[in-house]
């Protein structure tokens, strides 16, 4: 059966040939293809960006955007217990620590993975085995790493919980996980995914499915830890608030493609994109004045079998009749430079889009 | 039963001007009160053990009373096992009540029957949460949106067909589109179908529960504006349950704040979000995130609760919420606040409350919750909050004018807004309260002046 | 933990009364209302009358209903003498029922035959576990391939396949064609390899029919839990996914197999009437077979409190062990 876990996808161009980049972590141009009854899910079409240690990248885009799936691709879960004939198509490079993860043995990822990458779930009632005690399943988590004693193991557990802020964790280390409320297994998951130090955590949507005052706690909590660990964080949400709460640069995801990435003051304050311009109109804000109205954006998210050729965008955007040329439905914009480490990808230029977004977009908000 | 309570819950507010029987008497058909909900109740019964014997009751909604006006918006926010879905669903009468009383324009119909209901069911319609889940997959849309029409046996001017294309024109649609099948549409266009079979039979009334919660960023905003313009054009009331108090403040009028099956806070949307009076409101709009990234270190301004909501099966005594206020004294485990109007349109359950002058001053000792609550609040949230106590006389004077800034611009925005501004000022009077203040406001003020702040950190 | 077990234990209790008395009520009430002899069904059509009249009054069939139902519940804890017609008989302590037509009580030919058919279910059960199981794992890890389609095909032909057929296929080909077994059923105290030769191909036979279906079972389910959030988290801790699949997806996959076996096995022990006919083995099975054409109605009854009683143990094992593995169950 072993055979089964490095029968994973088929691993894309020969990476010997780029060099290994300085930053922590770096992703370079990686797809993710799902093969279909009704065509390929390009479910991530080259997507690239950097992040360093101690720092935090949100990932902000809509459903079907591709920005869980990166963060899949990143941990290696496309390829790991894939079965059966549909594979994912997974191309470009993850470079994590110096290590190019695409092409490395699948076994050494294994083992990367739980200890230098982790991640943390959505909705932790699904992603937790209901079978198993909390502390079973973190001592297994610290045991897969670490040659130690199961009761070492468990005492690692009752400090990881106590640390995550669970009340008598000593008790708690053997209740299982229908026996925690929301928020508490929340917190569980974070202590098991924390257990081994990992450098890199991946947050997908980790409040979405919490209430707003327990989602506070989280919130806090994944920077607490941060600031205490010190590793890399990758935030995942559909949610402008979460991102700004915890992420130092910013990435808006759109059709499997980053449309904008920066720091996220930049990102916030003065975007370069109309789809970010569409998702701030749409928010309604707490900490402004009433809005009359939201700007929403129209139209309906594309289907990633059928992306609109040129940008990706283009149906639904209010500019796109502004390049000349209909250049917009024919070329897909790239990323350009728009302001210090601040890229957009977007046909308008660069004056047009500071004039739209000071004149006619940023009033309105 | 209901009859009782009819008469004894008013009673808790006396001195309230704004009684449902003042608002009744009134003609105006906009701003009238189209719903009244007096001690609504449900327990949902747990069963266990071989005889299946009842051993205890979730207590999901424990005795609300609200009004619904003609043509507003009324908010329900709160977390998850509050008890507001279980509301909406009491209020459409897809509920049997446990005690209390729901009438619906002055009519008593909280026990009718399947039959009594179904004229009624013409004038109250619900919009769902999961536009996934509330479509039959096999029916096409113009099944969906037409079978309102044949349940009621009503046949619209034009036949069902051109009336169906009517609505899904109304709510964005392509009317072409009468023959497809929900798979064919997204997440926001299935709420727009959810939206249309909601006004087919063109209700007074319209429950929408976590309307946009499922759907995307970019989407919900067109859902709201959507629910937004068809109120405008045909004079609807919502009732608007949802969770995330950002949209909740957008579509608004009114907002009730629920926690573990009791309405907390009650009040106009402007004074809600700029003075909550519930500690628990409070802390709830504290912990929204803020998209803002310049706000990211100001962790002073957050007030985080300890802990999770606890059980509805045995919600604490007193006051519900006293496990996990920072406020919490003797008096809030004992002896459960009553939802009073302390300033004009805002009701407030609560003994200490933020922002006003406290309601049981002489009961200083803090609770050993509230100590452990304390410290999980910043500092200068504590201080302000005894500095709010402190200066409140002010802060009502301050309030008020808030308020009637507030709500100039927007009665001079909607017709219906306008309506229920003046019902208020007929009822409140709230340009002027210090003058024409009503009696519960007087002796408050007059103590607060008086009472220094009952208790700092 | 401990209350749940109380109250299974419990309930099994109640529910071993119940059947009692429904099963009493079908064999000695029905008939009468519907003006049935009871005494001449329980004798023989070919009986003198004074036969019938003795049987009769050892019964107590003038007795009101009651009695009766007393009388033989007593008589399964504490034994029955069966007193009439002149005579008497003795039916000692576990007293099922006496067969007057056979002349003999009812218990020791219950014991007789039991062993066989518990022999015959739990043998094939084991088998049909591994083979089914596997293959549904199997299946379900290669979905989609040709591997998984031919086992789909075979546990789909299994299933349909009625067991006489499969029966005298493997009959003919491992006895009469290549002469590999005798094919005749040895008791277990003579000859340990004689039984064992024996029910091996009953066993395969049974198991055939079941494995087909625990296959089938065991690939929808571990399709499903593969696809369950925790799965992924097992794999994101750095599991290998041997690890994976055979810990934390097999746990899950048990549950509903659990549920199947415990009635499988119940409803088995009860007499494989088929298989048992087809290899010609002295189980209960064929014992009630034999009943039926000589209209025997006490041993009919006593199988049929036996079958309940072992679909009741299986269920409350079945209980039990379900409350091990999912400790959710535990609350309810």
């Amino acid at each position: 059966m072993t055979d089964l876990s490095k029968s994973g996808a088929a691993v894309g161009e020969p990476t010997a040939a780029s060099p290994a980049p300085s930053a922590f972590l770096e992703v370079r141009d990686l797809k993710v293809h799902f093969p279909t009854d009704d065509g390929l899910v390009k479910s991530v079409d080259g997507l690239s960006f950097q992040l360093e240690k101690g720092k935090t990248l949100g990932i902000v885009g809509e459903s079907g955007s591709g920005k869980s799936v990166t963060s899949l691709g990143i941990m290696g879960l496309h390829t790991a217990g894939q079965y059966g004939k549909r594979k994912a198509q997974i191309s470009g490079e993850i470079w994590l620590d110096g290590t190019e993860l695409l092409s490395a043995d699948p076994d050494h990822v294994r083992k990367l993975r739980g200890r230098q990458m982790a991640m943390i779930f959505q909705d932790p009632l699904s992603a937790l085995h209901p079978y198993y005690t909390i502390g079973q399943q973190i001592v297994e988590a610290y045991r897969i790493h670490h040659d130690v004693d199961k009761k070492t193991a468990k005492r690692r557990a009752v400090e990881m919980l106590d640390r995550v802020g669970i009340p008598q964790p000593d008790k708690r280390v053997d209740n299982y996980p229908h026996e925690f409320s929301g928020g508490m297994r929340q917190r569980a998951m974070i202590a098991m995914s924390l257990v081994n130090n990992p450098e890199l955590l991946i947050a997908d949507e980790p409040t979405t499915a919490l209430d707003v005052t327990v989602q506070a706690q989280i919130l806090d909590l994944i920077r607490d830890l941060q600031k205490e660990f010190g590793s890399a964080v990758i935030v995942i949400t559909h949610d402008l608030g979460v991102v700004a709460e915890l992420a130092d640069d910013l990435l808006v995801m759109y059709g499997g493609r980053c449309v904008e990435r920066g720091p996220a003051e930049k990102v916030f304050y003065e975007p370069r994109h109309p789809y970010t311009w569409g998702l701030l109109g749409s928010m309604p804000r707490l900490d402004r004045d009433q809005q009359e109205r939201l700007i929403p954006v129209k139209g309906s998210p594309p289907s990633l079998i059928n992306i609109p050729s040129g940008c990706a965008f283009n149906p639904r955007c209010p500019y796109a009749d502004l390049p000349k040329d209909n250049v917009t439905r024919t070329v897909r914009p790239e990323l350009a430079e728009v302001g210090s480490r601040h890229w957009a990808a977007c046909h308008l230029g660069k004056e047009q889009r500071e004039r739209i977004w000071t004149e006619e977009i940023a009033p309105k908000l | 039963m209901s009859d009782d309570k009819a008469v004894t819950i008013p009673a808790q507010t006396t001195g309230e001007p704004s009684g449902g029987a003042a608002t009744l008497t009134k003609d105006a058909a906009p701003g009238e009160v189209l719903l009244k909900v007096t001690g609504l109740k449900k327990h949902f019964p747990i069963k266990k053990g071989l005889l299946q014997r009842q051993v205890g009751a979730v207590h999901a909604v424990d005795g609300i009373d609200f009004e619904v006006r003609s043509g507003e918006t009324l908010g329900v926010v709160g977390e998850s096992g509050c008890g507001k879905s279980t509301m909406g669903r009491l209020i459409t009468r897809l509920l049997e009540p446990t005690d209390g009383t729901v009438e619906f324009e002055g009519r008593d119909i909280t026990h009718l029957g399947v039959g009594a209901m179904r004229p009624l069911r013409r004038d109250v319609q619900m919009i769902f949460q999961d536009p996934y889940s509330s479509l039959n997959p096999r029916h096409t849309i113009g099944t969906i949106i037409g079978a309102p029409f044949k349940l009621q046996g009503v046949t619209p001017e034009g036949g069902i067909k051109k009336e169906v294309q009517r609505l899904l024109s109304v709510v964005g649609l392509n009317p072409e589109h009468y023959n497809r099948y929900p798979h064919e549409f997204s997440g926001g266009q299935r709420q727009r179908i959810g939206i249309a079979r909601a006004l087919a039979l063109n209700p007074k009334l319209v429950v929408a529960d976590e309307p946009v919660s499922a759907l995307d960023v970019s989407i919900q905003a067109q859902v709201v504006n959507l629910l937004d313009d068809l109120q405008q054009e045909l004079g609807l009331t919502y009732v608007i349950i949802a969770h995330d108090l950002s949209v909740v403040r957008h579509v608004s009028d009114r907002i009730a704040v629920m926690y573990l099956g009791k309405i907390v806070e009650l009040a106009d949307r402007e004074l809600l979000y700029k003075s909550p009076m519930h500690p628990y409101t409070k802390a709830l709009m504290s912990a929204v995130p803020i998209p803002d990234p310049r706000r990211k270190n100001a962790k002073s301004e957050r007030i985080l609760l300890k802990g999770d909501v606890p059980s509805p099966i045995s919600p604490p005594s007193g006051c519900r919420f006293h496990t996990r206020c920072w406020k919490a004294t003797e008096i809030c485990k004992t002896t459960e606040p009553k939802l009073v109007e302390l300033r004009p349109g805002q009701q407030v359950a609560c003994h200490h409350p933020e922002n006003f002058a406290d309601q049981a001053p002489q009961d200083t000792v803090l609770l050993t919750a509230a100590k452990e609550a304390a410290e999980l609040v910043a500092d200068e949230v504590l201080a302000e909050s005894a500095q709010t106590s402190a200066a409140v006389a002010a802060e009502v004077a301050e309030a008020a004018e808030a308020e009637t800034e507030a709500e100039t611009p927007e009665a001079a925005e909607t017709p219906e807004a306008e309506t229920e501004a003046e019902i208020l000022e007929a009822a409140e009077t709230p340009e002027a309260p210090e003058a024409e203040s009503p009696e519960a406001d007087a002796p408050e003020a007059g103590d607060s002046e008086e009472e220094p702040p009952a208790k700092e950190k | 933990m401990l209350a749940y077990l109380i109250r299974r234990l419990f309930a099994a209790v109640v529910m071993l009364v119940v059947i009692v008395m429904v099963v009493f009520g079908i064999f000695f009430l029905i008939p009468k209302w519907a003006g049935v002899d009871i005494a001449l069904s329980f004798v023989g059509k070919q009986a003198d009358p004074a036969a019938v009249e003795g049987v009769r009054e050892k019964l107590g069939l003038g007795d009101p209903i009651y009695a009766q139902v007393w009388e033989f519940f007593k008589g399964i804890f504490a034994g029955r003498t069966y007193t009439g017609g002149g005579d008497s008989i003795q039916c000692a302590a576990p007293c099922f029922g006496y067969s007057f037509r056979s002349e003999q009580a009812v218990w020791p030919v219950l014991t007789d035959r039991f062993p066989v058919t518990l022999a015959l279910a739990l043998g094939a059960a084991v088998l049909w576990l591994i083979l089914g199981v596997s293959a549904g794992v199997l299946s379900a890890l290669k979905r989609g391939s040709l591997w998984d389609r031919g086992a789909m095909v075979i546990a789909l032909s299994g299933v349909s396949l009625p067991i006489y057929f499969t029966g005298m296929v493997a009959l003919s080909i491992f006895v009469y064609g290549l002469d590999l077994f005798d094919g005749q059923f040895v008791p277990l105290d003579e000859s340990f390899s004689g039984w064992f030769g024996g029910m091996i191909l009953p066993w395969i036979t049974l198991a055939f029919l079941y494995a087909a279906m625990y296959a089938r079972i065991t690939r929808a389910t571990m399709l499903e839990i593969l696809g369950e959030d925790y799965i992924r988290t097992a794999r994101a801790k750095g599991l290998k996914e041997r690890t994976v699949i055979g810990k934390h997806a097999m746990r899950s996959t048990m549950t509903p197999l659990l549920t199947m076996l415990g009635m499988d096995l119940g409803a088995l022990i009860g007499g494989a009437i088929l298989t048992e006919t087809a290899f010609n083995l002295p189980g209960l099975g064929q014992a009630v077979l034999n009943a039926i054409k000589n209209q025997d109605l006490p041993i009919i009854l006593g199988v049929t409190l036996i079958t309940s009683l072992a679909v009741l143990v299986a269920n409350l094992v079945v209980d039990i062990l379900y409350a091990v593995i999912d400790p959710r169950v535990r609350l309810t």
